[in-house]
């Protein structure tokens, strides 16, 4: 505290020329220019709100065709995410160690699922397991047809969402120093041992928060579902199928399930940020 | 809290610029031509636009304008005293409106068009399907509009119709309906599914089916009594200021090369 007074009392001697033109009022003023953005980003999303009283929400949420989405839904973006773990974390690995000149190519080819324009996706899909694609062709010849099935459903989400995770997991496998890959093995562990006791604790905050952006992407996914999964409620309608139908005949459905998908992505982001900053904590 | 309703205000009134900005529909014409005005309805864009150009050719100090929209916004326009010489309306309704409120004179309009519902399915027919009552076989995966798209409401209809009294088995609607793999959101969705042969049948309407559909998917008439067939009236209008001109082209319409025009683009000639 004295060392601090000391300092304020050798500071009064100094001549700070521009800071008696320096009106604090006026020189944050520019914050203002933050505003425009920030109410473009939330009045839209408080005007939706504004239109779903939690009573409506009770009211409608009861209702086969929003029960069916919700169910169709989660299922499919669960499967989804658990799937995107399973084969991404080996990418993840490959990815996360390789970096000449090939693996570039693949490293950017991952990213490109994320870009495209959803349709891309869902007619790229087609073109590969629809009933007379690429793949879709020796299916079919086995008694396999993934069009309009709950599977396509999955896929579809898979392709779109899955690089999100891979690409979390792979930046978060990058950062572990490879020094105590080394120590570990000094010590006697195999390669499991150093994978699973060493590598997975360090790198499971950005495996978990990739599979929960992997999850909420994979609950908004439309474009590449309707094309290649169809629509048909009960079985591949999910919650952004229901509301763009329900926005031509129901609008309150589309309020509704649009309401309920908001809340559960800003509940899966802000979970992502808290594991995030713990692990910043943590460092 | 003043502020941020001002930002809004201003952001409001640049959109609402932009979007009239839009709307303006800017046309250079050709004093020396006399000019025409058609409004019609937005299916008949394509069809119509070719019309017009033949019409052009063969009047050449005649210059035709067209204003394609939904027919009851068509309708609207009318009320609203848009200066037009003809009225080409995608359903009868709309043209007894106008009768009505005598934008059109009484028994002035001719039917010049048809479109109806048919089942399509791919050429290579991984369904086996051979006739209507082929639809009803279980096992198949049968792509239709949903209820929400004009066309779909219309196969609804379709489908109602067949349980009173026709040839079709009863429980052709259920069996039908347990068929369907997907509502599509687009009419022209149904059309690629079975383009694609990922659907072995769907329901669209004739016109629906152009270009690179033609070649690859074969049609299942569905017989008059149970289809949803829409029709077509065309008429001059009161107000025109040229009416002989306004008459010819709806003769134009009538004729066998107008005829002929509509017949490419699918529609059926009364």
């Amino acid at each position: 505290m004295t060392s601090i007074m000391i300092e304020k009392e050798q500071l009064k001697h100094i001549d700070f020329p521009e800071k008696k033109f320096r009106n604090p009022n006026f020189s944050n003023l520019w914050r203002l220019t933050a505003f425009p953005m920030l109410l473009f980003i939330v009045l839209p999303l408080i005007a939706l709100f504004s239109r779903v009283p939690p009573a409506k929400i009770l009211e409608y949420v009861n209702q086969a065709q929003i029960l069916q989405a919700l169910r169709v839904s989660f299922s499919s973006a669960f499967l989804s995410t658990l799937l995107a773990v399973l084969l991404g974390i080996p990418l993840a690995v490959l990815l996360s160690r390789k970096k000449d000149g090939l693996f570039r190519i693949v490293d950017t080819l991952i990213d490109l699922p994320t870009v495209l324009p959803p349709a891309v996706a869902g007619i790229a899909l087609l073109m590969a397991f629809g009933r007379n694609g690429l793949v879709g062709v020796w299916l079919a010849d086995l008694g396999i047809t993934i069009p309009f099935t709950g599977a396509a459903v999955i896929m579809a989400q898979l392709f779109v969402a899955g690089p999100l995770f891979v690409r979390a997991a792979s930046i978060g496998l990058a950062a572990i120093d490879p020094e105590l890959k080394q120590a570990a093995e000094l010590d006697g562990a195999n390669r499991w041992q150093t994978f699973s006791m060493v590598i997975l604790p360090l790198a499971w905050t950005s495996i978990v928060s990739g599979a929960v952006m992997t999850w909420a992407r994979a609950l908004g996914e439309f474009g590449a579902t309707i094309i290649f999964a169809g629509n048909l409620p009960g079985k591949t309608q999910t919650m952004p199928l229901a509301i763009y139908l329900g926005f031509e005949t129901d609008i309150n459905i589309a309020l509704v399930l649009s309401v309920i998908l908001i809340l559960i992505s800003f509940l899966s982001i802000i979970l992502v940020k808290g594991v995030l900053h713990n692990h910043v904590r943590h460092f | 809290m003043k502020k941020t309703f001002f930002s809004f205000v201003l952001l409001a009134c640049f959109l609402s610029g932009c979007i009239s900005g839009y709307g303006l529909n800017e046309q250079t014409v050709d004093t020396q031509k006399k000019t025409l005005t058609v409004l019609a309805a937005a299916s008949l864009t394509e069809s119509f636009t070719e019309i017009g150009k033949k019409f052009e050719e063969e009047n050449p100090e005649i210059q035709v304008t067209f204003n394609f929209a939904g027919s009851q916004t068509l309708f609207q326009q009318l009320e609203q005293g848009i200066p037009a010489d003809v009225f080409a309306s995608a359903n009868q309704k709309y043209m007894s409106d106008a009768i009505e409120s005598e934008f059109v004179a009484a028994e002035e309009d001719k039917i010049f068009a048809k479109n109806a519902l048919t089942v399509i399915y791919p050429k290579d027919n991984p369904g086996n399907i051979n006739t209507l009552a082929d639809l009803a076989k279980p096992g198949l995966k049968i792509v239709i509009a949903a209820a929400e798209v004009p066309v779909g409401k219309y196969t609804l209809e379709f489908l109602e119709k067949t349980s009173t009294g026709t040839s079709l088995p009863v429980n052709y609607k259920k069996d039908f309906l347990a068929n369907v793999v997907s509502y599509e959101n687009t009419v022209k969705s149904v059309v690629n599914k079975v383009l694609l042969g990922e659907a072995d049948a769907g329901v669209v309407y004739f016109t629906d089916v152009t270009g690179d559909a033609r070649a690859k998917v074969i049609m299942i008439e569905i017989p008059t009594d149970l289809n949803v067939i829409a029709t077509y009236p065309i008429a001059a209008l009161k107000s025109s200021q040229n009416a002989a001109l306004a008459q010819a082209f709806v003769d134009y319409v009538l004729s066998e090369d107008g005829q002929g025009i509509l017949q490419d683009y699918g529609f059926i000639n009364p």
